[in-house]
């Protein structure tokens, strides 16, 4: 038990020196980036150097990348990811303001991926035959499939053609929101789909081949128990991993999605910021997706060995 | 009290029924034969050895018995454990047969016991699914570990698999098999993956408790000196066919098919047998076997009459052999 918490306790300062290491890497590749954001942001209205020098002096832009670094992490632990340059408003706001359109989202997506991947994967894993192929195939056009093309194919079909979904807006109310947020989540998770009915498709398939399944059912195992305890609960392991990544990964789609469909969450609030060079908002916002790889990551790694007790023998080593 | 149940139960349903019988059994995958005419019988209380080569059919003959032919295999024959049609058998009766009436014990207990789950899981799920409640099938499960010489068993329940040798964790495997009460218990060269030291424990404890419970056991291997040394028959196995029935003992001193005598002369011995004769060739699969006699390319007593046909059983010593030249004067 001990050397339980001991391992959990590595996990986390590795998961934290991760973390230190990128926003080093955030904060360095804007501060690196050709042209200057004051210029950039101010454009058409000319500001005498004075005042040029007063906004370079508050964004912090006239130290050196070290310091200012420095500076920027110690607001940045103080949860203070600055103001942003083009709304005025500091980040933090901004961006808790949006969180709820993007979890709401992130999760509607997360849950459609799961649910209807890895259900395609055991259904074609265990069935073999006809769906098998059906399911690779369809596996295969879904994760070559990027958001931005399924975006644009459902809004046409559902959104425009058939008028079954609303084309903009995240609604408002949780029945209406969710209306609203169909097909954005659709358009997210169709990629992620592909990828986890393919890879939990092999993951089965191997367990399904183990000789103690075929022992198993020399036992007289047989039916769902057979795959509950012996296939699915085998490839859980393995699965997990690439579930924490692929979910983490709808953090950056939303991005694409929010901004196709007119959805006023954090990935459009990101795409606007780059856009007006506004670096506090990009910085802070890569952040986050930083910590919340990073956090999926651990929460992974300290679940692995409950769900396969040999990788927990490092542990005790 | 289970057992003794168990045991009233079947002398009502009208069997001294062998543990296993396979008659004339023939195996087929597509255009390839696998298995021909093989007939293999094991009475209760009985240990027989079947004994032959990799790719003899040995496994398959075993794993028959449990109805775990190879996908799209077709079966000719019959095979009855304890009295029961296992090939005909439907879903229900073959699940009846996999549960209460055959066991088997793999070679490797790493690869045959799920690796993820505990000790405990493995050797409840059998009782549990003919509806012992949880409490008593964890107690059982921890009287079975203290039967196969496990320390501790109850809280070996609690450990996986991983955490135990390869021997012990075959002695799992042998509670596990146990668990079941079987009348027939299929040992597929269950000490093949071990020590030697640990060989020697695990077929003792497996003779044991085949004697204590009257359980017929069917000892597949390739190691004849060890079916010698304690089967009461030994079945011989060549490219899919039966080719030599003996009584243990009998087979050892006085081998009337040219095979077994071959097998005998290529492995060592204690006993101090003069020296190691390889049998010339590869071993065959039945498809692959020359017509007549499958021996009779690598048989150095073959002569013209062995590609005629598949030679007949018959008896030679205590032997039933299927050879034209059985027994030992020089050709």
């Amino acid at each position: 038990m001990r050397s339980f918490a001991v391992h959990c306790g590595r996990r986390v300062l590795g998961a934290a020196a991760t973390v230190l290491v990128a926003s080093a890497a955030v904060y360095g590749s804007l501060r690196l980036m050709p042209g200057d954001p004051v210029l950039a942001v101010s454009g058409a209205s000319r500001l005498s150097p004075d005042q040029i020098e007063a906004l370079r002096q508050r964004y912090g832009l006239d130290q050196g990348v070290v310091t200012g670094y420095l500076d920027w992490l110690g607001h940045a632990l103080r949860l203070d990811l600055g103001t942003s340059l083009s709304f005025q408003t500091e980040v933090g706001t901004l961006v808790s303001a949006r969180l709820g359109v993007s979890g709401l989202l992130i999760a509607y997506a997360a849950i459609l991926a799961l649910v209807l991947g890895l259900g395609t994967a055991l259904v074609s894993a265990v069935r073999g035959g006809l769906a098998d192929r059906i399911a690779t195939a369809a596996a295969a056009v879904a994760t070559a499939t990027p958001s931005f093309v399924a975006a644009i194919i459902l809004l046409a079909v559902f959104a425009v053609g058939l008028g079954w979904f609303p084309a903009t807006g995240a609604g408002s109310g949780f029945a209406d929101r969710l209306w609203h947020l169909t097909l954005p989540a659709v358009a997210m998770a169709i990629a992620v789909f592909g990828v986890l009915a393919r890879v939990g498709h092999a993951a089965l398939r191997a367990e399904l081949d183990r000789e103690h399944v075929e022992a198993a059912r020399g036992r007289g195992v047989g039916g769902a128990a057979l795959i509950a305890r012996h296939v699915v609960r085998n490839a859980l392991a393995p699965l997990v991993t690439v579930i924490g990544v692929m979910v983490a990964s709808l953090f950056v789609g939303t991005a694409v999605v929010e901004t196709a469909f007119g959805l006023d969450g954090v990935g459009s609030l990101l795409i606007t910021a780059v856009s007006r060079r506004d670096f506090p908002v990009v910085q802070g916002i890569a952040l986050i997706a930083v910590l919340l790889f990073v956090v999926v990551n651990t929460v992974v790694d300290l679940v692995l060995p409950l769900l396969d007790p040999r990788t927990a023998r490092g542990v005790k080593a | 009290m289970k057992v003794l149940e168990k045991r009233a139960k079947d002398t009502t349903d009208g069997t001294a029924a062998d543990a296993l019988d396979i008659r004339g059994l023939g195996l087929s995958l597509g255009p390839v034969p696998l298995l021909a005419d093989v007939t293999v019988r094991v009475a209760r209380g009985e240990t027989v050895g079947l004994v032959g080569e990799s790719g003899s059919g040995k496994s398959l003959t075993a794993r028959s018995a449990l109805g775990m032919l190879p996908r799209g295999a077709r079966a000719t024959g019959r095979v009855t454990v304890a009295g029961r049609d296992v090939l005909g058998a439907g879903r229900a009766a073959l699940r009846d047969v996999r549960r209460h009436r055959a066991a088997m014990v793999f070679q490797d207990p790493r690869s045959a016991i799920n690796p993820v789950r505990r000790v405990g899981d493995h050797l409840t799920e059998g009782l549990r699914a003919r509806g012992v409640p949880a409490k008593a099938a964890r107690s059982r499960a921890a009287d079975l570990l203290a039967q196969v010489g496990i320390r501790d068993p109850r809280g070996a329940l609690r450990r996986y698999p991983h955490e135990f040798s390869g021997g012990m964790l075959q002695r799992v495997m042998i509670a596990g098999a146990l668990a079941a009460e079987p009348d027939l218990l299929l040992a597929d060269e269950p000490t093949t993956a071990l020590d030697v030291t640990t060989q020697a424990e695990v077929v003792g404890l497996l003779r044991r408790l085949q004697a204590e419970r009257g359980t017929g056991m069917l000892f597949v291997t390739h190691d004849l000196d060890l079916a010698a040394a304690i089967c009461d028959r030994i079945y011989v196995m060549y490219a899919g066919r039966i080719v030599e029935e003996a009584p243990g003992a009998a087979l050892f001193a006085e081998p009337a098919h040219p095979y077994t005598r071959a097998l005998l002369e290529a492995s060592p011995s204690l006993h101090g047998r003069a020296e190691i004769r390889a049998i010339k060739g590869a071993p065959r699969a039945l498809a692959e076997a020359p017509s007549g006699c499958a021996f009779r390319d690598r048989c150095p007593r073959a002569v013209e009459e062995c590609a005629a046909g598949v030679p007949e059983t018959r008896s030679h010593g205590l032997s039933a052999v299927a050879c034209l030249r059985p027994g030992k004067e020089a050709a």
